[in-house]
C-alpha cells in the first residue's frame, strides 16, 4: 500500500497521463504528489538522469520517498544507475511507448514495419513544437527529408483518443504523406506500473 | 573579390548552411582557377569542422549540422569527379550502412560527409543493410573499413550479426570494423568485437585514418 510522502518525478510528456492514472488508482495515487520535468528534456535525453538526480536528491534530502516516471528514454543506462544509487526505481521499458502499450505491442510494431514513426497523445498535441520547431523544420523545412525521409507510416498509441487529438493526428500523417494507424493503449499500463512502484516505494 | 576573400566566403556560408551560395562561390572558386583541393581543404572542411566543434559546445544543434552537412554535400558533388580527374589519391575506403532493422541514418550521413571530405572514398549502403549485404559489398569493393550504425538497443546486437556474418565469408581479417550511433559506447563496441568506434562525426574521421593505417601495415606484414 502506498503512503503519503511518496513523489512521482515524473517526465512533463507523460505528467497528464501521470496524473490520470494516479487518479485512477486509489492505491497507487493516495498521496502521491507528482513533480515533473520539461518535456523537451526528451530531446536531450543525455541531460535527464543529471535532471532526475537533482530532484530526486533535493526531495530525498526533505525525507520523501521518490519514484521515476520515466522509462530509460534515451539514456541508455544513465538513469538506471541514478536510479541505483539513491536506491529509486523508474518505469520499466525503453520508452514511454513501452510503458503504455507494453513491449511486446511495441516490439511488433517495428518488426512490422522498423520504419515506424510513433506518436503518443502527448506528441500528436505538441508536434508543433516539439517536433517541427525542436528539429529546425520551421527555419529549415529542406530538412524534412533528412528526418523523415526513411519512415513508411505513423503509429499513434492514442492514450484518450479525442475529436482534436484525431485531426491533429491526421494532420501529422498528412504533413509526412505517411498512412496513420492508430492503436489503442490507455493507460492501464501505466497505472499498472505506477502502482507497482509506489506500493515498492511505501514499503 | 580575390582568392583568399572567396575561400573566407566558403568557410562561413557552409558554417550557416547556405547550400545555393555555398555552390555558386565553389564554381566561383573555379572558374578564378583554384583547385578543388584547395577549395576543399582550406574552407569547406575547416568550415564543417568548426560546425563539429561548435556542436560539441553546444552553441549548435542537430538542424544546424545538417543544413551545414547539406552544404557541404553539394559542393561535394561538384568537386568529387574534378578530385578524380585531377588524381587526387583517396586515403581509403569506407564501406557505410545502417544496420538491419534500423532506418536512422542522421548521424551516418554526417560521418559520410565528414568523411568524404577527408578524402575518403564512401560507399554507402543505405539503412536496414542485411548482414549478407554487408559481405557483398565488402567483397566487390574490399574497403579498408567497413562501418556499422545503429540508434537503437534493440538493433545494436547487429553489429556482432555482422561480424559473424564478415568471419564466416573469411573476410574479417581483410578488413577494418568500426561501429557507431546513438546508444554505443566503446565498451560495447569492444564487447562485440569491433577494431574502432566513434562517438561523433569528426572522432570517426581521425579514427577511421588510424585504421586505415593499421589496416595497411597489417596487410604489409
Amino acid at each position: 500500500m502506498a503512503r503519503a510522502g511518496v513523489v512521482v518525478i515524473a517526465c512533463g510528456a507523460i505528467a497528464a497521463e501521470v496524473r490520470a492514472a494516479l487518479r485512477s488508482s486509489a492505491r497507487a495515487g493516495d498521496g502521491v504528489e507528482v513533480r515533473t520535468l520539461p518535456p523537451l528534456l526528451h530531446n536531450h535525453p543525455e541531460l535527464i538522469a543529471g535532471e532526475v538526480a537533482r530532484m530526486a536528491g533535493q526531495l530525498q534530502s526533505e525525507g520523501r520517498t521518490v519514484v521515476v516516471a520515466y522509462a530509460d528514454c534515451g539514456t541508455y543506462g544513465a538513469l538506471d544507475e541514478i536510479c541505483t544509487s539513491l536506491g529509486i526505481e523508474r518505469l520499466a521499458g525503453l520508452h514511454c511507448y513501452d510503458v503504455f502499450a507494453g513491449s511486446k505491442v511495441v516490439e511488433a510494431v517495428f518488426a512490422e514495419e522498423p520504419g515506424t514513426y510513433v506518436l503518443t497523445d502527448f506528441l500528436v498535441r505538441s508536434f508543433e513544437r516539439t517536433v517541427v520547431q525542436e528539429l529546425g523544420l520551421d527555419r529549415y523545412p529542406e530538412l524534412w527529408p533528412d528526418y523523415f525521409g526513411n519512415y513508411r507510416r505513423v503509429v499513434w498509441l492514442a492514450q484518450r483518443r479525442t475529436a482534436d487529438l484525431e485531426l491533429r493526428a491526421d494532420a501529422i500523417a498528412e504533413m509526412l504523406s505517411l498512412p496513420l494507424e492508430v492503436i489503442d493503449t490507455g493507460i492501464t499500463g501505466l497505472a499498472d506500473e505506477l502502482e507497482r512502484l509506489s506500493s515498492r516505494a511505501g514499503g | 573579390m580575390n582568392e583568399e576573400e572567396l575561400l573566407a566566403q566558403l568557410y562561413d556560408l557552409t558554417l550557416v548552411g547556405n547550400a545555393p551560395a555555398v555552390l555558386e562561390l565553389t564554381n566561383v572558386g573555379l572558374e578564378m582557377g583554384l583547385s578543388p583541393e584547395a577549395l576543399l581543404f582550406n574552407a569547406l572542411i575547416p568550415s564543417l569542422e568548426e560546425v563539429g566543434a561548435r556542436f560539441e559546445r553546444g552553441d549548435f544543434f542537430v538542424p544546424e549540422m545538417l543544413i551545414a552537412g547539406r552544404a557541404m554535400a553539394g559542393a561535394m558533388d561538384r568537386l568529387r569527379p574534378l578530385l578524380i580527374e585531377t588524381g587526387v589519391e583517396s586515403i581509403g575506403t569506407f564501406v557505410m550502412g545502417t544496420v538491419k532493422g534500423d532506418v536512422h541514418d542522421i548521424g551516418k550521413n554526417l560521418c559520410n560527409i565528414m568523411l568524404e571530405g577527408a578524402g575518403f572514398q564512401v560507399v554507402d549502403l543505405g539503412v536496414q543493410v542485411a548482414p549478407e549485404k554487408f559481405v557483398a559489398a565488402v567483397e566487390e569493393h574490399q574497403p579498408d573499413i567497413v562501418g556499422f550504425s545503429a540508434f537503437l538497443t534493440t538493433t545494436m546486437p547487429m553489429f556482432k550479426a555482422n561480424i559473424n556474418a564478415l568471419e564466416k565469408a573469411g573476410l574479417r581479417d581483410k578488413v577494418m570494423v568500426m561501429v557507431g550511433g546513438a546508444p554505443v559506447t566503446q565498451e560495447y563496441a569492444d564487447a562485440v568485437g569491433a577494431d574502432g568506434y566513434a562517438a561523433d562525426a569528426s572522432t570517426a574521421v581521425n579514427r577511421a585514418k588510424e585504421l586505415v593505417k593499421k589496416h595497411r601495415l597489417v596487410g604489409q606484414a
